[in-house]
């Protein structure tokens, strides 16, 4: 038991500097912003520091239930680091109205991702599960007087509940007709013929994870939500919880789930191609930027389901890389619309006040057209790079017209990034004059650093990233 | 003689009620976290039937969890309604349409 603690230093040192965190903002106030910001950054660096530190311990801790490998590593590096810029961009989009729960929260929310990531049972699964969303459905409604943000609260409340019912009942028959809550159990009880219990159990499941991850047709929590909740908030959403989501969604399919690959193939096959297209069609026509950017990760959802449907290891390196890389992506672009605000100081959201950005923040404007095209997957950008490794794990698993149906409804996806481009470089200038906004040090030092990192030097890093996701997809198989 | 399959039917029938209850239900969001709590119940029955079926206990055990869970998830839902009921001033759901979708 002592033995394991030592195993989750990352966790321990999130919970402590969580409470630590809420404790300074409650006796020293809301206003020592400074002071509640540096625990909240140094918790989540040093849950950073011992993550790396654990990298190549492979132990199941706590009696099986949680499994300390590099995958969970390499998802919690991801989820940390997405905390971490998630907490630093707040105090000044909130201005005076920033609070010491923001940073608390999020440090709560992280712990459960990291639990998600690397659960192998059904309790700690739902446990992990539970604390992001929980977490998650405060954070939605931070901005308490704001009509969209309580309403965005609201609704990501009722459904995200409904997805957590439906993830119980599926759980409930899992455990039913394996008679164990252990992923190894269930795997073994799936290995023999499928009776119709554990085939309502794998559907309710996925249907639960499907909502987390926002496939469709479990999507439609997305766009209102990422649109109602304020910016930094939403920004965490489309980054850690998707990656956190995404992993544990891989670790069930692959570890509890992969003796029954007939059974869960199909779902997932049917849930990468509704994402993918219907993502890629309702992002047409949207006037807010930020709804956009929702669709936009349903759609890129989608790809990442591709390489999960092959179900090689292969396919998983793929999606990993894909995470790191739609992370990376997602990140700047909201950093980017974090960053557009008129005279006054109010956040511009439409897509048309857009007009003629190139003219007025070309450098902004720029960065912009980096990630949407990186997000589009067009070839010098290296959100290319991902997209082809998992079209490659799915020819590769014999799903050619999965590949070809994803390859063809990435094109129509590409009409609405480049519609967006079009906006800001040649339109005629809208009235909105988009001023600097001053002293936004981090912000643009991520953004740069971003851009140019997916425009060509990520190239560079493709033998280190094939290393890291061949290590971490290796914990699985 | 009542077997796991007349407990499972129960909780069967209560999750369907459940999810209709969230989708149908057009007037009050009460209403539907009621719905909600509901369809953890029906999972609760499930469980504790399925783990006095293998004599197991970890059915029983997960089912206090979600019980925990259960009762926070009700006191976030109610404070999310609180604020949205003082900026708004209704709970009807139909009124949840400050945002289009």
């Amino acid at each position: 038991m002592t033995a394991d603690l030592a195993l989750i230093w990352p966790e321990l040192i999130l919970t402590i500097g969580g409470l630590i965190t809420l404790m300074l903002g409650t006796f020293v106030g809301d206003r020592q912003v400074g002071l509640y910001q540096l625990s909240a950054l140094l918790t989540l660096a040093a849950a950073a520091a011992a993550a790396v530190a654990l990298f190549g311990v492979e132990a199941t801790v706590f009696s099986g239930t949680l499994s300390v490998d590099s995958f969970g590593g390499f998802a919690k590096l991801l989820i940390y680091a997405a905390s971490f810029v998630c907490i630093v961009v707040a105090p000044r989009f909130f201005c005076g109205g920033m609070r010491a729960e923001y940073p608390a929260l999020i440090l709560f929310a992280a712990l459960g991702m990291g639990i998600m990531a690397s659960s192998r049972d059904l309790m700690t699964l739902y446990v992990g599960l539970e604390l992001n969303s929980l977490a998650a459905y405060v954070l939605a409604s931070f901005m308490r007087t704001d009509e969209r943000s309580s309403e965005a609260g609201l609704k990501y409340f009722v459904l995200g509940a409904l997805a957590s019912g439906m993830l119980l009942y599926g759980i409930s028959l899992l455990y039913g007709f394996s008679g164990t809550t252990d992923f190894a159990g269930i795997a073994k009880a799936m290995g023999g013929e499928l009776n119709i219990g554990l085939i309502f159990g794998i559907v309710f499941v996925l249907a639960g994870l499907g909502f987390k991850i926002s496939a469709v047709p479990f999507h439609m929590w997305t766009p209102d939500v990422y649109e109602g909740a304020p910016t930094p908030v939403t920004t965490f959403f489309a980054t850690a919880p998707k990656v956190a989501a995404m992993a544990l969604m891989t670790r069930v399919v692959i570890d509890a789930m992969g003796p029954a690959a007939g059974a869960w193939q199909q779902i997932v096959i049917f849930l990468a191609l509704a994402s993918i297209i219907l993502g890629a069609v309702g992002a047409i026509g949207q006037k807010n930027i930020k709804r956009l950017l929702a669709y936009s990760s349903i759609n890129n959802v989608g790809f990442m389901l591709i390489g999960l449907a092959a179900g090689t290891q292969q396919g998983v390196e793929g999606v990993l890389t894909y995470l790191l890389v739609y992370m990376l992506t997602t990140l700047g672009a909201f950093l980017v619309v974090l960053q557009l605000h008129d005279e006054g100081g109010n956040q511009v959201e439409s897509i048309p006040a857009l007009a003629g950005l190139s003219q007025r923040r070309p450098g902004l404007a720029a960065a912009m057209a980096v990630f949407l095209f990186s997000l589009a997957g067009i070839p010098p950008l290296f959100g290319f790079w991902p997209k082809y490794l998992v079209f490659e794990a799915a020819v590769n698993a014999n799903l050619v017209p999965l590949a070809v149906a994803g390859i063809v409804a990435s094109v129509i996806g590409a009409f609405y990034y480049i519609a967006i481009i079009k906006t800001m470089y040649f339109d005629d200038k809208s009235d909105t004059e988009f001023p600097k906004g001053g002293g936004a040090i981090v912000e643009d030092a991520v953004i740069t650093a971003s851009a140019l990192w997916l425009s060509v030097i990520g190239y560079l890093f493709i033998p280190a990233l094939a290393v890291l996701s061949a290590g971490a997809a290796a914990g699985l198989f | 003689m009542i077997s796991v399959g007349h407990y499972l039917a129960v909780s069967a029938v209560l999750f369907t009620l459940g999810v209709l209850g969230i989708f149908i239900n057009r007037k009050n969001i009460i209403v539907i976290l009621m719905a909600i709590e509901l369809i953890l119940l029906a999972v609760n029955i499930n469980l504790v039937a399925f783990s006095a079926a293998l004599g197991d206990l970890v059915g029983q055990v997960f089912s206090m969890f979600v019980l925990t869970v259960a009762a926070g998830e009700a006191a976030i839902g109610l404070a999310i309604l609180v604020i949205y009921f003082r900026g708004r001033g209704t709970i009807a759901v139909d009124d949840a349409n400050r945002m289009k979708g």
